[in-house]
């Protein structure tokens, strides 16, 4: 409880707590459109390709000022999506290889010129290297500040632009038929996304930055089938999971606060890939094991049918091994045979002598029917 | 054909990709209130002359004009079907909301989808049999079914002349003889529709106006004139054993002269 007590009225913690909250907020809610263009690897490439620029803001600025180091990572990160285009517009390279190439060339240039900026005789420089990792614990009011305004234009312009990025995302052509300028569109929304990023480095890093982005909407869609809910849980699964880290690195554990945060992020998405009505793993496996369940009894009761019109006389029994015959590979005919008889579609006449009952000889003729006639998904065809 | 009853005239039109030539100097005058199919062998450059055609791709060489004007002064008239598989059909949307994105140009920058887009959809939808499904989740929907949304998003554009990129690929034949119905009806209101079509054999039962398309266009007229044994084989080329059979199953069935 002392963590939550702090939480509330601890000044630093709050701030810091605060601070992340809107980290996760921002890039879960731009994440969302990434992830559902297809651009997760942006993210990614985005992330890497600041170092240089914050750090090159530093080194000409001589300052650590939270808006000039964004600046300059807004500057390196955009300088890198212009990069990428530009590769796969001119060439024929792909984007995938791409991303690589921008990725890599950047962030390199980044480790090099924060190896330089080291040597430069100046007592400030410590701390640039928490852009590698992130350290939420240096972050002080000013950064929060910073970071709010520029989270709340960002959202600003999403909002406003809503249904301008939606068609953007889901159908590109036909937007730019409709006389949208997607070029423009598409600019805008990666802007939008380096800012989102941007403003996390200092908390997150710019190695693990890329999971805040794709990580809260790749969970938020498991969950809904709607863009704007899917938004909306996207940036909440992106504040708890930034509150949460900055909660567990307070402890003083000396765990950084990006892969905290990083981590808790990650249980949000297994958990959402396990257990997701519709789109979870789990759900998928009951559904499954219903189907097979049902199938098999459909088969039990029409192979029954098949039988009783095989011999004229409807209460002649048949034995479980001739259903089993029947019913090579598959199995569980006798438990079938028994939730057949709890349901009141069979009979059991004699010692091992099974018979349709009328109901169940109706059920049977209608399944049958419905197998001969229209295509009929097997999910659609019930046994009740 | 004066100018006023042009739905379309595209003039010199050559689109290249890396160099290579896809469409070479095209010339096409489709009058207004046909239904017209366009048809020719795979990369014959089909899509290309719609995206074209529509501003998507940028010629090298050549003009279009729609009734008359450019397509930036038409685009309220011109409605657009691409082609099914263009879009990821996983997105986190509804049936009525791929809907109303046809209402979206005319909405204009900033302004939501209200009540009037709502109803709008509602009625295309109905139109296309598919108002049952309109809160559906679009990953719910068949290969006919998405097709169909794709023609109610260009219905509610309330456009005068349409494109329509393969709408009878993978549909089934309910799907494909809504489809077609829906298809005469925009003709009986005076609507141009223009096609590309994948399947020779019913060209000349659902259309009345064809292009031969590869690479340069080897004929575009009404399909009895056309849509002749020697321009087919002149349009698909070397398969002449396929084009022959097609052919003369063509002429068996519907009468046609070789």
């Amino acid at each position: 409880m002392d963590i939550l007590y702090s939480l509330f009225f601890d000044y630093t913690l709050r701030t810091v707590a605060i601070g992340t909250a809107i980290i996760g907020i921002v890039s879960g809610a731009l994440g969302c459109f990434a992830l559902l263009r297809k651009q997760s690897l942006l993210g990614d490439a985005i992330s890497h390709a600041t170092l240089p620029g914050v750090v090159i803001a530093f080194l000409l600025t001589g300052s650590k000022a939270p808006l000039v180091l964004i600046i300059g990572g807004i500057i390196a990160g955009w300088l890198a999506t212009l990069l990428v285009t530009t590769i796969v517009r001119h060439t024929r390279i792909k984007e995938d290889s791409a991303l690589g190439i921008a990725l890599s060339v950047f962030f390199g240039f980044g480790l090099v010129m924060l190896a330089f900026s080291q040597t430069v005789p100046n007592a400030n420089q410590a701390g640039l290297n928490r852009f590698l990792f992130g350290q939420a614990a240096a972050i002080i009011e000013r950064d929060v500040i910073t970071m709010g305004v520029l989270g709340f234009i960002t959202l600003g312009l999403m909002t406003l632009f809503w249904k301008e990025f939606k068609i953007l995302s889901f159908d590109p052509e036909y937007a730019a038929s409709l006389g949208f300028p997607v070029r423009w569109l598409d600019i805008l929304l990666t802007t939008l996304l380096v800012v989102a990023i941007v403003i996390g480095l200092q908390a997150v890093g710019v190695i693990l930055m890329s999971a805040m982005v794709v990580a809260p909407a790749a969970a938020a869609r498991q969950w809904t089938n709607r863009l704007g809910l899917m938004v909306g849980l996207a940036a909440l699964f992106g504040a708890m999971s930034g509150v949460g880290g900055a909660m567990v690195s307070s402890l003083g554990s000396g765990l950084g606060t990006g892969p905290v945060i990083v981590l808790i992020i990650s249980v949000i998405v297994v958990v959402s890939m396990l257990l997701a009505p519709n789109r979870g793993l789990v759900w998928n496996w009951i559904r499954q094991q219903r189907n097979r369940h049902r199938l098999r009894l459909e088969t039990v009761l029409s192979d029954l049918y098949i039988l009783s019109q095989q011999h004229q006389d409807p209460s002649h029994g048949h034995s479980i091994e001739i259903l089993r015959a029947m019913n090579v590979g598959r199995g569980g005919v006798e438990h079938s045979l028994h939730i057949l008889l709890e349901k009141g579609y069979v009979q059991e006449i004699g010692p091992d002598s099974w018979v349709l009952t009328p109901r169940g000889l109706a059920e049977a003729k209608r399944l049958l029917q419905d197998m001969n006639g229209l295509p009929q998904p097997l999910q659609e065809v019930t046994v009740s | 054909m004066d100018s006023k009853t042009k739905a379309l005239e595209v003039t010199d039109l050559t689109v290249a990709y890396q160099r290579k030539p896809v469409l070479w100097d095209i010339d096409l005058d489709v009058p207004s209130g046909v239904l017209m199919a366009i048809v020719g062998p795979n990369g014959a450059g089909k899509t290309t002359l719609i995206k074209t055609i529509l501003g998507l791709l940028k010629p090298a060489a050549g003009h279009v004009l729609i009734h008359g004007k450019s397509y930036i002064e038409q685009r309220q008239i011109v409605g657009y079907v691409p082609q099914r598989g263009s879009v990821d059909w996983d997105f986190p949307t509804s049936v009525l909301d791929v809907v109303m994105m046809g209402r979206y140009g005319e909405l204009g920058w900033f302004k939501r989808p209200g009540r009037r887009e709502r109803d709008l959809a509602h009625d295309a939808l109905t139109k296309v049999g598919m108002a049952d499904y309109a809160d559906r989740q679009i990953s719910q929907l068949s290969g006919g079914q998405q097709q169909r949304v794709f023609l109610a998003r260009a219905l509610v554009q309330d456009a005068q002349i349409y494109f329509m990129d393969e709408p009878f690929q993978g549909v089934d034949a309910t799907t494909e003889r809504a489809i077609v119905t829906l298809l005469q009806e925009l003709r009986a209101a005076g609507k141009t529709v223009i096609v590309v079509h994948h399947d020779l054999q019913t060209v000349p039962e659902y259309f009345d106006w064809v292009t031969l398309l590869n690479v340069r266009c080897i004929a575009s007229g009404p399909v009895s004139q056309v849509f002749t044994d020697d321009n087919l084989r002149s349009t698909y080329g070397g398969r002449v054993g396929f084009l022959s059979r097609n052919g003369t199953a063509t002429e068996v069935a519907y009468g046609h002269p070789v």
